[in-house]
């Protein structure tokens, strides 16, 4: 064990935690009505809470500890023999529970944004509590704890395919079997605060050099490397959509901007232990193209009320980065390349492979998960409730008062 | 006494009140407001997703003056206001009963 490893993975996890708490808040916050605003904070913390809660109590040891090819072993539950001596990928094993905490943290919570302002509390937690055990757990087993994904080689570096693709794909899965805001989407109003969304999004991305470059596992050139091709990624989309909607709209928003940010972060995540400069560029371009377009498709054109555009953000960024690594590794442009005897065509089988097995069992499972909270405590507000705003009706406050 | 209620773009609130205090008028009640006429609204765009934003925000006046200066009290307003654009806004006037200053309980045009 290394002091240098152990004091940036520490580092790593605070600004982790700080995605969620209060980026992520903020992010979606400031893109819901004013009388919303305090029920996605509260959806936001509150998952927080209870995702550590279920991951020191059964998350951990079932993702990350030894097991079979499906799902990891039981030798950790409720931490159990945990102490200041255990080791883990080289790291006190404290840190690491408390580093992956951090994504199983966010990557519930990005499904928010898919369900505001319709969703009843209580269903947010007992989706979210089932969803981290039943979707997230088995995932990070498959990919990072040593289970048939990663047997087979799949190259997801920091969470293409176990949180964007996860979160994205279900995301929307909520998103219909909940139903559309109502007024959706003639008469929805517009997001309540852009410079919120862009205080939340540059959070996020201050917080994102700790997700990519602290899934590293220590502090060395593979670390810097990540942050490096993360913060290019994301600067490179930020203007493909500030470019598109000059182009298109003739006005460049914030919003856009921002949402240019998030697209061009999430689609790098899987990519950046892998690519170069080059390819956080060209992740980034891409990235910025693709998610954009999703978002019409979804919304506009398809007509889903997935609120905030999470499945076109974060499922279709992560998705993209993940199929279009294989095309930047060479070490040329400053990749590493694939393991030995790998091929870049073998490689990008592994890659769909891995992407489209986690986005059919998102959705099969998250579909139980809907259905059963559905039968236990009832999905949607009331009608009446809606109208009003969750701020109040569900939790007694209000966001302004001005 | 004339009670002038204005309903004027937020922006061309200081030089209304500029414009009045060089007539001598000192005093006018300002409030925030939203609503829609020949103007309409306008659309903004989030995401590629268009809203259409249906009450505009305005800034509504009282001011109650005394009948000889209505005149040049409307004009003032009227000219400060302007910009030759739909949405620049409107302008009511009608009879004021009486006036209380609450401090001295005098009333009429000197308590205004």
């Amino acid at each position: 064990m290394s002091a240098a490893d152990t004091s940036w993975i520490l580092t790593a996890t605070a600004l982790v935690l700080l995605m969620t708490l209060p980026g992520l808040g903020l992010f979606y916050a400031g893109l819901v009505q004013a009388k919303n605003v305090l029920s996605v904070l509260m959806h936001c913390i509150a998952i927080a809470c209870l995702m550590s809660l279920v991951w020191v109590g059964g998350g951990y040891t079932l993702a990350l500890t030894a097991g079979n090819d499906w799902i990891g072993g039981f030798s950790r539950i409720f931490l159990l023999g945990l102490d200041r001596d255990s080791v883990a990928s080289g790291l006190p094993e404290a840190l690491v529970v408390s580093f992956q905490m951090t994504f199983a943290i966010i990557t519930p919570a990005l499904m928010v944004g898919a369900f505001v302002e319709r969703i009843r509390f209580g269903a947010v937690m007992l989706i979210c509590a089932l969803w981290l055990i039943l979707v997230y757990v088995p995932v990070v087993h498959w990919v990072w704890g040593g289970g048939w994904l990663a047997k087979m080689g799949v190259i997801d570096f920091a969470g293409g395919i176990v949180v964007h693709v996860t979160a994205g794909v279900s995301a929307l899965v909520i998103a219909v079997m909940l139903g559309a805001r109502s007024g959706f989407p003639e008469k929805v109003l517009p997001p309540h605060a852009p410079w919120m969304v862009m205080v939340g999004a540059s959070l996020l991305w201050v917080g994102w050099f700790g997700f990519n470059a602290g899934s590293a596992l220590a502090a060395n050139g593979n670390a810097a490397m990540a942050m490096l091709v993360t913060h290019i990624s994301a600067s490179t989309a930020s203007i493909v959509w500030l470019v598109i909607e000059k182009l298109k709209f003739g006005k460049p928003s914030l919003v856009g901007f921002v949402t240019g940010t998030i697209a061009g972060l999430a689609t790098i995540t899987p990519a950046s232990g892998t690519v170069g400069p080059l390819g956080g560029f060209a992740l980034g371009l891409l990235g910025g193209v693709v998610c954009y377009f999703a978002v019409d498709l979804i919304k506009n054109r398809w007509k889903i009320d997935d609120s905030l555009d999470v499945l076109a953000v974060h499922g279709v960024g992560g998705a993209t980065g993940t199929l279009a690594l294989v095309l930047f590794a060479a070490p040329a442009i400053g990749g590493t390349g694939f393991a030995e005897g790998q091929t870049l065509l073998g490689q990008f089988g592994v890659q769909i492979l891995g992407v489209g097995v986690t986005a059919l069992w998102s959705i099969i499972a998250t579909i139980a998960i809907v259905l059963v909270t559905r039968r236990l405590i009832g999905l949607r507000v009331t009608p009446d409730e809606e109208t009003q705003g969750l701020d109040y009706a569900h939790h007694g406050e209000t966001a302004y008062r001005l | 006494m004339k009670m002038i209620m204005a309903v004027i773009q937020p922006h061309r609130l200081d030089a209304v009140r500029d414009a009045l205090e060089a007539i001598n008028v000192h005093g006018l009640t300002a409030s925030e407001v939203k609503g829609f006429g020949q103007q309409r609204g306008h659309k903004e765009i989030y995401r590629g997703a268009e809203y259409q934003i249906n009450y505009v925000p305005k800034v509504k006046l009282e001011i109650v003056v005394a009948d000889d200066i209505l005149d040049d009290a409307v004009d003032a307003i009227q000219q400060a206001a302007r910009q030759g654009r739909v949405g620049d806004g409107k302008i009511f006037v009608w009879d004021v009963e009486t006036t209380i200053r609450i401090r001295t309980g005098e009333s009429g045009e000197g308590a205004v």
